[in-house]
């Protein structure tokens, strides 16, 4: 009775499993075939060797290096700011909280948008400083503007779950601190900061992939001057035609995003969904 | 938590909402058009405002109308067989690579009576790409070439070389497409457009490289509104756009460089999935109609090799260079062609590397 | 000096504000310019706005993109929710693997998520259109739901379900009476979650989409293409309203409890 029972719960489970194996693992192991066979169908790895080669590397290293940028600069923008709502009064602390998520209801496109408005040779900012006689502002089409365009598009990411967790630290935990005799300096550094891995990495994690993967705002933003791996990989499956390479270059991208992953892990305890 | 209580308005509202949007759009269509649907591929503001709803009532046949903004695009949503289309317009050498690897089927003709509106001369050019005139039906024609503004460009502009002016730098923009940015290197280089030498095309993409930091941005359709608000002062753009892009602001002027430049035709073809192909030729016969050739040349400005239509047309326009170039400027042009998958490979490696220096 | 701190908070908060809204801000008043030129003020219109109403084509992609985010977040939360039972029973080590088959599409960027769908629609056989871009949808949103049912089942009692059955309920109307209405914000807050990151999708659709069918964000992708209208300042204006006014209005008896 008792086993019947707990097997009609995991048949539960069973649409769930059929969905995830169709449009999850099917469709991963076929990038994995694709990206190791060429069009022949033969086996190889050149399509992921591919990337010694100067251009791809250079659109992976300009990748990393503006999405770890873009990182860097959203945790230092949202911590500060996730500890002054903390601080606030509770009336008005979900209120605000609210409103610097609020611009992520606005399609995506939209916001990157407005940042080409603004940016543009012709576009709002210059015509300010022209009216102002400054000289004008020329980062559109820049790796400058692009960075711009993923901290303004990701930083609700890494606001949202920092701030929930430095919201789950008791207060009597840091007083407690404070009562033993840590400074503040102490207290922020060895009670408050480890306590707030777990939002941190879930941040690291949410505004990381988007803008190591994107395509679309170095589309936008960089004029086509500015190629990104993301841009590499959809062109080459939605002009070059060349499936096996794309594939190919998913298949590493999967490879950091499992590494960068793995490195996340080890500092985050208690793993499951913190994001939210 | 808080969020709670939002969340629950935003739902209704959104159910609201959606079964209103449901009803509407989702309706059978069958009984307003009797005579099934035709699936249309075609370039981006690439039709007269009101051709389809015309074409619509006049057939009732339902169009279901999909655009692409450049040939290499096109091609793998046909190719894979995503989408089952039943009618395109690809540009010359698409069409070729598309009829050398079976992915079009012979047009009937019988079902296009007014293909004798097509000037001969074009169905001439058409040879090139399509030697029996058996797969394509010629919609647009034109070459590529400079467009400048006039304040912003004080000399003379009657050479590639311009674009490799380092007065210019941020003020150039390059077309975002491999055939099209490479034909501008190789004709500077007088090579043929149509080269595969290895050496040759590393020349160009050199070439493409030194010329990048002087290059605004690489766009595609963006050069004409680019242009328009005079947010450049040159730009590689299709004959087509010249016309509309001078409408809008006055200090544009269109060249054909010396040195030769490309000659292009976009055609109707029909692929060898199509699951309505009478349908496909009954737009493709209507496209050809006189008045239709004329009501797209009127909005989207680009030249038509139908003779009904330039009957139409003002005695000024037909002697506009834009539409119509001379002889002797079109000699210096070619026409594109499939270079085989190989060549194809090189073109596609070489301009990545450009753009990702 | 504790004033002066508050001054800076202040400032810092007043700071990010900006930054986060000016763009959103610079669009609206855009949306009324009657001049199509960014840099050049031509005047108060409200052309763009009707502009925007009469265009069939953003119309349908709007009631498009609604429709998709509704059914697809609809869709995830049934599977969802019904997997996040059986999963909570399980034994450790299976539950870790279903942990972490459900993060797979969360970590694997939408670039891979979108390449690799399109790569079994294909092989499939699966026609491109609205139901390629409901199936893809669904599939990222699925773990969404998961997540945000999954804590909230944990916390459930389980007494409470197995004190129904002792009182005579049928298993079936014991979940439905008990369990379901413990768990009911957070099967709400996964649906609601879902419909948001399926509204706000374009990477995935763009390579599931088929012929003749849009949703805002490849409309609007290839609009941008082509060069900005200004209809599409229209369309930011409106957008933003909508949600503002939407979680405003919501809002507001949250704050009443609060106070109590």
């Amino acid at each position: 009775m008792k086993i019947k029972k707990n097997l009609s719960k995991t048949l539960l489970a069973g649409p769930y499993l059929v969905w995830m194996i169709a449009f999850t693992i099917i469709p991963l192991c076929m990038v994995g075939v694709y990206g190791l066979t060429d069009r022949t169908g033969v086996f190889t790895m050149d399509n992921l060797t591919l990337l010694a080669q100067r251009g791809y590397m250079k659109a992976l290293l300009l990748s990393l290096g503006l999405s770890l940028l873009s990182t860097v600069i959203c945790l230092a923008l949202s911590y500060p700011l996730a500890m002054i709502l903390r601080s606030r009064g509770n009336g008005r602390k979900g209120f605000m909280v609210f409103l610097f998520i609020l611009p992520m209801w606005m399609n995506f496109l939209l916001r990157t948008l407005a940042w080409r408005t603004l940016l543009e040779k012709n576009g709002v900012i210059n015509a300010l400083l022209d009216l102002m006689g400054l000289p004008s502002l020329q980062i559109i089409n820049t790796p400058a503007a692009i960075v711009l365009g993923m901290v303004y598009n990701f930083l609700p990411f890494m606001i949202l779950p920092v701030y929930n967790c430095l919201m789950k630290i008791d207060n009597d935990v840091i007083n407690a601190a404070k009562d033993l005799g840590a400074n503040a300096f102490q207290t922020f550094f060895r009670v408050i900061l480890p306590l707030s891995v777990p939002g941190i990495i879930s941040g690291v994690t949410m505004v990381f992939i988007p803008a190591l993967t994107t395509f679309v705002i170095s589309d936008l933003l960089g004029g086509g001057k500015v190629l990104l791996i993301g841009n590499i990989i959809e062109q080459k499956f939605t002009t070059a035609n060349n499936w096996h390479v794309g594939s190919g270059l998913s298949l590493v991208l999967m490879i950091f995003i499992l590494i960068s992953m793995a490195v996340l892990n080890k500092y985050d305890k208690n793993g499951e969904g913190n994001a939210f | 938590m808080t969020k709670r209580n939002y969340f629950f308005l935003a739902a209704a509202l959104v159910i609201s909402f959606t079964s209103a949007g449901c009803g509407s759009s989702r309706e059978d269509n069958s009984g307003r058009y009797p005579n099934g649907q035709v699936i249309v591929y075609n370039w981006g503001e690439y039709i007269g405002e009101d051709v389809i709803a015309k074409f619509e009532e006049e057939t009732g046949i339902q169009v279901i109308y999909d655009m692409f903004e450049t040939n290499e695009e096109m091609y793998p949503k046909v190719e894979s067989g995503a989408v089952a289309y039943d009618v395109i317009c690809p540009s010359d050498y698409m069409i070729q690579k598309m009829r050398e690897n079976g992915l079009l089927q012979p047009i009937d003709f019988s079902n296009v009576p007014n293909l004798k509106y097509i000037g001969s001369e074009y169905l001439e050019y058409s040879r090139a790409f399509d030697p029996e005139n058996s797969y394509s039906v010629p919609y647009c024609w034109g070459t590529v070439g400079i467009l400048y503004n006039k304040t912003m460009v004080e000399e003379p502009v009657d050479s590639w070389d311009i674009l490799w002016d380092p007065k210019y730098k941020n003020e150039i923009l390059m077309q975002k497409s491999v055939r099209d940015a490479f034909a501008v290197a190789e004709k500077k280089l007088d090579f043929s457009l149509n080269s595969t030498s290895e050496p040759e095309l590393a020349a160009a993409r050199d070439l493409l490289i030194e010329q990048k930091p002087l290059v605004q941005a690489y766009v595609i359709d963006q050069v004409r509104d680019m242009m328009i608000g005079n947010e450049a002062a040159i730009g590689v753009i299709y004959s087509g756009e010249a016309l509309y892009t001078q409408e809008e602001n006055e200090n544009l002027e269109y060249v054909i460089p010396k040195e030769g430049s490309n000659l292009w035709f976009d055609s109707w073809v029909i692929p060898a999935n199509a699951p309505n192909k009478k349908n496909a030729e009954a737009w493709i016969n209507f496209m050809c109609r006189p008045d239709i050739a004329y009501d797209n040349f009127d909005y989207i400005t680009y030249g038509t090799p139908n003779t009904g239509a330039m009957e139409m047309m003002d005695e000024e326009l037909l002697e506009n260079p834009v539409l119509f170039p001379d002889e002797e400027l079109l000699e210096e042009c070619e026409v594109f062609q499939y270079l085989g998958p190989d060549a194809e490979a090189i073109y596609d490696e070489y301009w990545m590397e450009v753009l990702s220096e | 000096m504790k004033r002066l701190k508050r001054i800076l908070a202040d400032a810092y908060l007043g700071i990010i504000f900006l930054l986060m809204y000016a763009p959103i801000a610079t669009l609206m008043v855009l949306s009324f310019n009657s001049s199509k030129s960014r840099a050049k003020w031509g005047g108060f219109t409200l052309d763009w706005y009707q502009k925007l109403l009469d265009s069939p084509e953003i119309m349908e992609a709007l009631m498009n993109t609604l429709s998709i985010a509704f059914f697809s977040a609809l869709i995830a939360t049934v599977i969802g929710t019904l997997a996040c039972i059986a999963i909570n029973r399980m034994r450790k080590s299976t539950k870790g693997l279903f942990l972490a088959l459900n993060n797979i599409p969360l970590l694997n960027g939408d670039i891979v998520t979108g390449i690799s769908m399109m790569l079994v629609f294909i092989a499939f056989g699966i026609t491109f259109g609205y139901g390629s871009i409901l199936i893809a949808h669904t599939t990222f949103n699925i773990p969404y739901v998961v997540l945000s049912v999954l804590p909230r089942l944990r916390q459930t009692n389980r007494s409470t379900y197995e004190a129904a059955m002792d009182l005579g309920a049928a298993p079936v109307q014991a979940f439905v009476k008990v369990v379901l209405p413990e768990l009911f914000p957070g099967i709400l807050s996964g649906f609601l979650m879902a419909f948001t990151m399926s509204l706000d999708d374009f990477i995935i659709t763009h390579f599931t989409k088929g012929a003749g069918i849009n949703t805002l964000s490849t409309l609007i992708y290839s609009e941008v293409r082509r060069g900005i209208q200004p209809t599409m300042y229209a369309l930011s204006t409106i957008m933003f309203i909508a949600a503002l006014v939407l979680l405003a209005l919501a809002g507001r008896p949250k704050r009443k409890k609060e106070a109590v």
